[in-house]
């Protein structure tokens, strides 16, 4: 399943020049670098590379496989390996901010087939409540509020579209049916 | 000019002076960018990140709609929405057995007749020759550092925009606008992008090099034409002092309000009095 999915990114291609790695804005804090996820799946190791916080950390700025000179897309990789990594259970439990944030988001688009900000903010933060264990986190942006109100860019409910029935069934044919 | 205008959610929601500067802007050049009926999200990092078949079906759907809805060139202003419906629609030219597969999951068909534009390349559109006459405010004292971000030039071959290293299509707005454009280094470095909310510290810490490189080459204000840009290094940057005991100061305009202001239009009638670094 994940060699099917990593096929189109040349994966096998890599000669470990390291230039994505050198390129990365997020490489110094991150616990592998990409050089060495991509290095990780040419040796087997699919489960280190699937349980690594470095794919959860990417920002997916694409400096990566743009500059790769073996043309092998890194930042599909890192979407490859998030994807199959979520739907195994194998996410880094120490990522579980950004895994909550990103199903937060769909979950909002199945619901309304546009993002509702305050919405959005609100499932993130009792997602990823569990794992940050903290008030302070829970209300940290709540401060935030009044400023957007203030500037006109916060709106208490956002425009639905009207065929949300239709976006549903796109999420089902897409396997996202919850 | 008829040309389709697809928001996103940003747009419509928290960055909705970005509209509203664009919309003024394009407004003087009697272009007015019609928003495609019953649009839904690209799906963004979300669905490029969690389910890669959503992350072409999500965009497909809306190149559809502007198919049906007889438009041939589209407007996305955010780079991630515009790089999202490019990557669709060339995936889809690629492989007629996934267009197929895409028109049964959206119910409706893409031909892939629809032009796809980003900010910079609708003011190439309309031409900086005509963009140069209705300059009415020379901006002589503006030195922005022209900040394109990741999506408007990567990945390089779907976007197929300016030079993903050394871009420079907004610089040469700004020389029509007068503006004093500066070189520097962190045009096409990433701002942290999506992760405000679930990974602070590196939007903290990645905008804050984007903001000191800005000034460390004479900078007075940063231009970007990406709506989650300029939450970054905007709205986030007072964050960003207190967290790095930086001090920038540093106003971040949307493309749109510079030719805007170049334009003769007010500050507010822009919005650029709803930004936080004012």
């Amino acid at each position: 399943m994940l060699t099917d999915i990593l096929a189109p990114t040349h994966w096998t291609d890599c000669y470990q020049c390291g230039k994505c790695t050198a390129g990365c804005p997020v490489a110094a804090s991150l616990d592998m670098a990409p050089n060495q996820v991509v290095r990780a799946l040419q040796l087997g190791n699919f489960e280190k590379a699937m349980t690594s916080d470095a794919i959860w950390a990417c920002v997916s700025c694409q400096t990566c496989s743009t500059r790769c000179p073996q043309s092998v897309d890194c930042a599909g990789i890192m979407d490859a390996l998030r994807e199959v990594s979520l739907r195994c259970g194998l996410a880094s439990p120490a990522q579980q901010s950004v895994v909550a944030f990103q199903n937060a988001f769909l979950n909002n688009i199945r619901r309304n087939g546009r993002l509702d900000e305050i919405e959005l903010i609100a499932e993130f933060k009792l997602r990823a409540l569990s794992s940050e264990r903290s008030l302070r986190f829970l209300f940290k942006d709540a401060g935030l509020a009044p400023q957007l109100q203030k500037r006109g860019k916060l709106h208490l409910r956002g425009k639905k579209v009207n065929d949300r029935a239709l976006v549903r069934r796109i999420f089902e044919r897409c396997g996202d049916g919850k | 000019m008829k040309l389709a205008y697809y928001p996103g959610c940003a747009l419509h929601g928290s960055s909705n002076d970005y509209e509203q500067s664009l919309r003024m802007c394009l407004g003087k050049l009697e272009v007015e960018p019609q928003e495609i009926k019953e649009w839904i999200c690209c799906g963004a990092t979300a669905a490029h990140a969690l389910n890669h078949k959503l992350s072409i079906a999500l965009p497909a759907r809306n190149l559809a709609l502007a198919e049906q809805q007889g438009f041939e060139e589209l407007l996305a202003p955010c780079p991630m929405c515009s790089m999202q419906l490019l990557k669709a629609a060339k995936l889809m030219d690629e492989d007629a057995r996934l267009r197929a597969d895409i028109s049964t999951v959206i119910e409706g068909e893409v031909s892939g007749c629809v032009r796809v534009l980003n900010l910079i390349q609708v003011f190439q559109r309309i031409g900086l020759d005509r963009i140069k006459p209705a300059v009415k405010k020379p901006l002589a004292d503006f030195k922005p550092a022209c900040y394109y971000g990741c999506l408007l030039t990567r990945p390089p071959d779907v976007v197929k925009f300016d030079d993903p290293e050394q871009p420079s299509s907004m610089e040469a707005i700004m020389a029509v606008l007068g503006a004093k454009p500066v070189d520097w280094n962190f045009r096409t470095e990433c701002c942290g992008a999506g992760m405000t909310m679930a990974k602070e510290a590196t939007v903290l810490e990645l905008s804050r090099r984007i903001l000191a490189d800005a000034q460390q080459h004479g900078a007075n204000c940063l231009v970007t034409a990406c709506p989650m840009c300029h939450v970054n290094l905007d709205m986030k940057q007072h964050d960003i002092e207190q967290h790095s005991g930086a001090a920038f100061a540093m106003p971040v305009y949307y493309l749109t309000d510079v030719v805007g202001l170049a334009f003769g239009i007010s500050a507010e009638e822009l919005g650029i009095d709803r930004h936080f670094v004012t």
